[in-house]
């Protein structure tokens, strides 16, 4: 790993001429008697994105991003300050203007250390470098041609296609440093199609911590387009929706989203530490059906939502947030596993060196039951079978969430019928997973295009599940 | 103090000015035959307090510039976060690199040059508020103090926040036209969290200005955020209807904002808008008008120009019912045949004419449906016009409110919402740049138990 952070000193502190000597400063600076914790948050980040539409490459975009967030801990209180600017002395001051909050006092000393070895989840590359811009391209039209070539019914073919490396370096306050670089690419196709004076639109795409080539592999580019004109065909045909409480099965895969609204945000440390979660005083208690475990797991090799290490340095972990049914754990950043008395897992992450890091999911999935997804289908006399989702939401607090199916067919006696127009679902967090009474042996996690929001910052994420019955979600459709 | 300012605010305009010349400069010894390019730079404080101690102190500063290129009609852009000459000049060339595999689009380019605006009047939106940390976090407290004195069920709080920014942005393009000009913004908010019994409940509220003497008080947002928290304690469901729904105020934006997404440029020429060809028709009752002030002074959207450097001006979107324009900028003008609105950038200040009826009496005219005061989760459908959303609210019998409900949808699809609009109310009372009062929808499909 150490070659990551030779890789994070050429890109970004020799071009600022910033030395070990300058971080020990740095980090200094940054310390007092006062201080609990502190750390310097390097970053650069390169972002290119292509964006096809009519048929014609209409745009492409360049992004380069940098800069260093300093933070000083005391207690419960964070001073934080950054800088785009990443000459000394402006770093120097932001570490001032951070260290404030501790009041005055002597300034520490740390000498920095070695990076902890920490499994390689991805390779140090460039995607963006990965593929000739000709080849993009010739990609992004290839997609557009799949698409149109796939149904006459398509009359709008929107893909955009984007590369970001994203290099971070952190220094703590005992001298440690850790550096990753993160390689991150994304592609989503979005088609409108029309028949009858009906319009309807569907997307659908995938990504990974991977080089351009994957894409390229067995078609799969070309296979996220035929998937968006089949789900906007599906909606062509679709009726309207019902509406009241019912039996739902859960397709496996990014229906997983429930799990990241339901359970995941309410398992994070800082609102149980506040208490401000549905969840918080409930690890050991019973919050789901016996059979159901779901883990948080930054590990997962080339995943969108894998760490090596996260934004605090710490190695990521599979975090089991509930065992059996049970709860049995929290996912925790630095400053919350310390102020709780708990170890942290490696979720402390942040959108830019100009946020502050706080405990946030990976890729959150429940594992794999026994039972065949048609045995589940067959199970149900009424009930919904959604497949495909939007987002969701979720209040922590009241533990309430929704989130929307873009996909879905009626069940009757136990087969999948007629498709309903999208609607949202509404559960109550805490006992959701009480009500899933089968799980599927299909485990399946989503293609790689989860960004999820909390406090404006964003982070790229991933979910997951097999196919699930519950007994009773309340879906809002608008059929009685 | 005010020149003092003023001639400093005039001097890091004229900075950013010179900034976005160069890279004009840039651009055309490169080849580009057009060029665009927004720099801006802005500086601020945010202070989070929680149980009467800080929580986060932060100083925000962030600079950005955007550029993009034209050959002909072949389109490259490029961003950054650093302003350094050597770093502009990178993204000029990264811009023009990309301008070399876009393809020709023959709406790709400039607006026209006589559209572009040719004053940027003062629109009085730059209110600096030097606020030391101290006070700042003073107010913060006072504000979530008031939240939890107002109330002995309010148990626990997520804290309130303030944040003042200080900004300056500049466009220009190789028409010629530059134009630059300082805005701030203030905003404290607050949000505290319920208890009894089982129930727990979160809410917030929350103030926000360009001047510092515009904000509401700290401690009536924070009276207002413990009155709406511990409004919905002991929430249940209701069984599955079809009732009139009043949407809030503060949530009527939102149908506000579908509304002027739906007559947005990019929706429309990618067919992708239920409000397609309904120009000059009916869309709403006929008391409906609904209208832009982007000069308005002071105001949260407010803007001399859009984003393709068109100058801006009030206009109605609607006229007793009928659609009356739709928000284009120059690129989607040029994809339906059309000229620019000057919204690049969207609507600004967006506002409907707001009714006469006061909350109690909106309530009244509900006289037996929900009342839904908080939206979760996306499910609106721009291609259709499709809703369904989670929500939360209040069941109303007889013109009163009876009881919070939660867990619960309601759905419809937009068109039948906009003509079933029954009233709006006068009770805009919170700081949006969109005004709205309450709206009373004749009939919605709520989904719950």
């Amino acid at each position: 790993m150490s070659d990551t952070l030779a890789i994070a000193r050429s890109q970004i502190l020799a071009p600022v001429g910033l030395d070990d000597g300058h971080l020990e400063r740095l980090v200094g600076a940054l310390h007092s008697p006062a201080i609990d914790a502190a750390d310097v948050y390097f970053q650069s980040s390169r972002l290119q994105s292509w964006v096809l539409e009519d048929g014609i490459i209409r745009d492409g975009t360049f992004n380069i991003e940098q800069g260093a967030g300093l933070r000083a801990i005391a207690g419960e209180k964070t001073g934080f300050a950054y800088s785009d600017e990443l000459g000394f002395p402006a770093l120097t001051q932001a570490a001032e203007a951070a260290r404030a909050i501790a009041g005055a006092g002597s300034e520490g000393s740390v000498r920095t250390g070695t990076m902890p070895a920490v499994a390689r989840l991805y390779q140090p590359l460039n995607p963006i470098e990965s593929l000739d811009d000709s080849d993009k391209i010739a990609l992004l039209q290839r997609v557009d041609e799949e698409a149109r070539r796939a149904d006459p019914r398509v009359k709008q073919v929107i893909a955009n296609l984007v590369a970001v490396q994203d290099t971070i370096l952190v220094i703590a306050d005992d001298g440690r440093m850790s550096a990753d670089v993160r390689p991150l690419i994304r592609l989503s196709v979005s088609v409108v199609v029309e028949a009858d004076g009906r319009r309807e639109q569907a997307s659908s795409g995938g990504g990974a911590r991977r080089d351009l080539s994957y894409f390229l592999e067995g078609d799969r580019a070309l296979g996220f387009a035929r998937e968006a004109v089949r789900q906007a065909l599906v909606s062509l045909e679709a009726g309207p929706a019902p509406a009241g409480t019912m039996t739902v099965v859960l397709g496996a895969g990014w229906p997983g989203v429930l799990l990241h609204e339901a359970v995941g945000h309410g398992l994070e440390g800082d609102f149980n530490r506040k208490g401000t979660s549905a969840f918080a005083g409930r690890i050991g208690e019973r919050v789901a059906a016996p059979g159901v475990t779901v883990v948080d797991d930054g590990t997962l090799p080339e995943r969108r939502g894998s760490l090596s290490v996260d934004d605090e340095g710490t190695p990521t972990s599979c975090t089991t947030l509930i065992e059996d049914g049970v709860l049995s754990g929290y996912m925790q950043d630095r400053l919350n596993a310390r102020l709780m008395g708990m170890s942290a897992t490696g979720n402390g992450r942040r959108e830019s060196y100009a946020h502050l890091p706080m405990p946030r999911m990976t890729n959150t999935y429940m594992l794999a039951g026994d039972k065949d997804p048609e045995e589940i289908i067959a199970s149900v006399d009424n009930g919904l079978f959604a497949v495909n989702f939007g987002g969701g939401q979720v209040d922590i607090t009241s533990g309430k969430f929704t989130f929307s199916a873009s996909e879905a067919y009626l069940i009757e006696n136990g087969k999948v019928g007629r498709p309903v127009k999208g609607a949202t679902l509404v559960g109550n967090g805490p006992d959701v997973l009480t009500r899933v009474s089968m799980i599927g042996n299909d485990l399946r996690l989503d293609d790689g295009i989860g960004t999820c929001g909390k406090d404006g910052q964003s982070v790229p994420v991933g979910v997951g599940q097999p196919t699930l019955r519950v007994d009773g979600l309340t879906v809002g459709g608008t059929a009685g | 103090m005010p020149t003092l300012a003023t001639a400093d605010t005039a001097g890091r305009i004229a900075q950013l000015e010179q900034i976005i010349e160069d890279l004009l400069q840039e651009a055309k010894r490169r080849g580009a035959s057009a060029a665009e390019a927004m720099v801006s730079n802005t500086a601020g404080l945010d202070v989070a307090v929680r149980l009467g101690e800080v929580e986060t102190v932060e100083h925000t500063r962030d600079h950005g510039l955007g550029i993009s290129v034209y050959f002909g009609h072949r389109k490259g852009s490029a961003s950054t976060s650093d302003l350094s000459p050597g770093a502009v000049r990178d993204a000029v060339k990264q811009a023009c690199s990309i301008a070399t595999h876009t393809q020709e689009d023959r709406c790709a380019g400039l607006a026209p040059a006589d559209l572009m605006a040719t004053a940027v009047p003062d629109l009085d939106l730059s209110h600096p508020w030097d606020i030391s940390v101290e006070e700042a976090v003073r107010l913060a407290i006072a504000c979530e103090d008031a939240a939890r004195g107002a109330d002995p069920r309010i148990l626990n709080s997520e804290g309130a926040s303030f944040s003042t920014t200080s900004g300056l942005s500049v466009y220009g393009n190789s028409h010629g036209f530059v134009g630059g000009y300082p805005s701030t913004r203030h905003e404290l908010s607050c949000a505290v969290v319920a208890k009894e019994g089982e129930s727990m409940q979160r809410d917030y509220w929350w103030t926000t200005a360009r001047a510092p003497e515009d904000l509401e008080p700290a401690v009536a947002v924070g009276r207002r955020a413990a009155e709406r928290t511990v409004g919905r304690l002991n929430a249940r469901r209701i069984g599955t209807c079809e009732v009139p729904v009043l949407f809030h105020a503060d949530v009527a934006t939102g149908l506000l904002r579908s509304f002027a997404g739906a007559i947005s440029g990019g929706n429309l020429y990618r067919h992708t808008s239920f409000l397609l060809d309904k120009l000059g028709e009916p869309i709403f009752p006929s008391f409906v008008r609904i209208y832009e002030e982007p000069h308005r002074l002071r105001g949260l959207g407010s803007a001399p120009f859009d984003g393709d450097g068109v100058a801006t001006a009030p206009k109605d979107l609607v006229t007793d019912g009928v659609l009356q324009t739709w928000l284009l900028d120059h690129y989607s003008a040029c994809r339906l045949g059309l000229t620019t609105t000057g919204n690049a950038g969207g609507a600004r200040n967006l506002s409907i004419a707001l009714g006469s009826d006061n909350r109690e009496a909106m309530i009244r005219r509900l006289d037996r449906g929900l009342l839904v005061t908080s939206l979760m989760g996306q499910g609106v459908k721009m291609i259709t016009g499709d809703y369904s959303r989670g929500a939360a609210g209040f069941w109303v019998e007889n013109g009163e409110i009876q009881y919070p409900v939660e867990e619960i949808t309601i759905a419809g699809n937009l068109t039948d919402m906009f003509k079933g609009l029954v009233a709006v109310g006068n009770d805009y009372d919170f700081a949006s740049s969109i005004t709205t009062g309450s709206w009373l929808i004749d009939r919605m499909t709520v989904a719950g138990e």
